[in-house]
């Protein structure tokens, strides 16, 4: 395999026999061939990764015939505004109430999940208890049931208590992140020394003030991290709403979507709404993924580590 | 006990609990308590709920006039879903989709990774912003977008492909499991490759060096010493998609309205367990195809788990 790539390997017998003191820098020459090839794989991703995202850009600016009429990836006519006009009145403007749905049951079932997370994370990491390895193994074994193959129990669990059809029917098992408990251990065990938990106990404070004091400020950036991650996947989550709402003031954005897109054989029109809402659902989660891109990162870094 | 004898290191400098303290260790399950909780409504009540559901029965007595009771009707809805060919045939299906769809997704995710980690590659932090911006978009968003291209009138795709020779029909019984394969990889290619890009940042520089000095082009490097580091992340990675392909629903319940006669309501066990439940209001039965689909998906994540322990303990036995 070494052989596709010649061009590195001359220069090896030299520099071995003049070992420089300091490391070289990182940046070898490479063959024309070599980039050529990286930038085209490059490239080619690139557009596959962009391709439906600009159908969905020029899509939005179509009224309904040329959705159909006109080639998809090419201008015409400019009719956003007209759109975006008409998918705010529809059905009595039911699509900024899912909006604001998909936005309280992601923040509202990220804020509570991440902090229950954090809170049992820092436990896991900082104090020993019988039982504990035992527990924690529960939890990591939560992280590989599929979060579907539960929905149909949870709606008969919550038709039993007749709760569905309510917004806690999904708040609630959604605020449940054992990944997040498994994040947390880790950051936990990574950024608070014990000293500085022991100096806090010699200052007096209690074992819970000195998690809301010490623990949860130094765990800050990490908790962060999950809040972000479980808010994604809150407002990708289709499959639970589905089952358990009803009544349409309580849907999602994307189960509203979904909704509509199921009676375009209805009303034709709906297909434009379900394009341009489709649009403006994702604007939320660009803006909160561009703003705070680091804290992207560093999630995978601890994600894929350990 | 045997669990504090199994607890990690970096615990060991927290001092035993004296009786003192012993006395005040409250705090413990107050801090677990939230999560606690949630996790025994979200886990461990459906799956016990479920459980229970699928193995008794109501019994009518009588005509029926005198109400009902639970009564064990032993599993004889796990066995009906295991001679239940639209059980059977669903899980096939997925099995089918995950061992396309897990390798795909795996090998480009680790070219892009490789690729972006090189010293080839310029615009990193461009690119790798611009692979992920995929994984944004709701699962459902993305499904209804990949529909509309895969529509010859919405979108010139087809039209494309037939100029080039390549004439598909996206949604014919044929083709409809590779266009689902196609939206899983748009939607989580990125992601995963940027997870590897940023587990490779962790090699050491060093190492890498004493590599090159060693005459290991970028390749053999890739291989010999980038892809072996990485291997906890690229389980990760594996894991994950085995339990998603699993779990597929979304997509085909958007392609049954353009593919209805190819995508029929049991396509897979998740679609199978929806329509039982809210199609036939068969709720035990439905209750018992979740719970074995959770099964399955348990059982291949822990076979994956050994089966690369396996390999990790061998390959490491081969080096010394």
């Amino acid at each position: 395999m070494t052989t596709l790539n010649p061009p590195a390997r001359p220069s090896a017998p030299s520099s071995r026999a003049v070992r420089p003191a300091r490391p070289a820098p990182r940046r070898v020459r490479h063959s024309p061939l070599g980039r050529g090839l990286n930038l085209g794989v490059c490239a080619v991703a690139g557009l596959y990764t962009l391709l439906p995202l600009v159908w969905l850009l020029f899509a939005i600016t179509k009224t309904l015939p040329d959705l159909y009429g006109s080639n998809g990836f090419a201008p015409s006519g400019f009719h956003l505004w007209a759109n975006l006009r008409d998918l705010f009145a529809q059905d009595g403007g039911v699509y900024p109430r899912w909006l604001l749905n998909s936005v309280l049951y992601a923040g509202a079932g990220a804020g509570l999940g991440t902090l229950a997370s954090v809170m049992a994370g820092y436990t896991f990491a900082k104090y020993r208890f019988p039982g504990r390895e035992k527990l924690y193994g529960l939890v990591v074994a939560g992280v590989l049931v599929p979060g579907t193959a539960l929905a149909v129990p949870l709606y008969l669990l919550f038709s039993g208590v007749h709760l569905t059809n309510t917004v806690w029917s999904v708040l609630i098992p959604v605020a449940a992140n054992p990944f997040g408990v498994y994040l947390a251990r880790v950051y936990a065990a990574g950024s608070i020394p014990d000293e500085l938990l022991e100096a806090a106990r010699v200052d007096g404070a209690g074992e819970l003030r000195t998690f809301f004091t010490v623990g949860l400020r130094l765990m800050g950036p990490g908790a962060l991290t999950i809040f972000l991650m479980q808010f994604v996947s809150i407002w990708n989550n289709f499959f639970l709403p589905l089952v358990m709402l009803t009544d349409s003031r309580l849907f999602t954005t994307s189960l509203g979507l979904f909704t509509w897109n199921s009676s375009t054989s209805q009303n034709p029109d709906y297909l434009r709404m379900v394009v341009v809402g489709s649009a403006v659902s994702v604007v939320p989660l660009l803006i909160l993924f561009l703003t705070l891109q680091r804290w992207w990162r560093r999630g995978l870094a601890e994600g894929g580590l350990r | 006990m045997s669990a504090l004898t199994a607890s990690p290191p970096q615990a060991a400098s927290v001092p035993a609990p004296t009786r003192a303290r012993a006395r005040r260790r409250l705090h413990i399950p107050l801090l677990l308590a939230p999560f606690a909780l949630l996790f025994v409504i979200a886990f461990v009540a459906p799956l016990v709920y479920g459980l229970v559901l699928s193995l008794f029965r109501e019994r009518f007595t009588g005509l029926g006039w005198n109400g009902s009771h639970l009564a064990f009707a032993g599993f004889h809805d796990y066995a009906r879903a295991l001679q239940d060919s639209r059980f059977l045939d669903g899980l096939g299906r997925v099995l089918l989709y995950a061992v396309i769809d897990v390798p795909l997704m795996l090998a480009v995710s680790l070219v892009l990774a490789l690729l972006l980690d090189s010293a080839l590659t310029t615009a990193r932090r461009f690119f790798q912003a611009l692979l992920l911006l995929p994984h944004f978009v709701p699962g459902l968003i993305a499904a209804l977008i990949w529909v509309y291209l895969y529509t010859p009138g919405l979108s010139p795709l087809t039209s494309w492909l037939g100029d080039i020779g390549l004439h598909v029909n996206f949604f014919s019984s044929g083709s409809v499991l590779g266009s689902i394969v196609n939206i899983s990889l748009w939607q989580w290619i990125g992601y995963n490759s940027v997870l590897l890009y940023v587990a490779l940042q962790s090699v050491s520089p060093s190492v890498l060096e004493a590599a090159r000095l060693d005459g290991a082009g970028e390749i053999r490097t890739a291989l010999s010493i980038k892809v072996p580091h990485i291997r906890p992340a690229l389980v990760v990675s594996g894991l994950f998609t085995i339990i998603g392909s699993l779990q597929l629903f979304t997509e085909p319940k958007i392609l049954q309205g353009s593919a209805g006669s190819t995508v029929t309501a049991s396509w897979t066990p998740n679609l199978l367990a929806f329509s039982e439940a809210f199609n036939s209001n068969d709720y035990s039965y439905a209750a018992a195809v979740s719970l074995l689909l959770a099964a399955v998906a348990g059982v291949l994540s822990l076979l994956a788990m050994k089966l690369v322990g396996r390999v990790d303990r061998s390959s490491q036995e081969a080096d010394s």
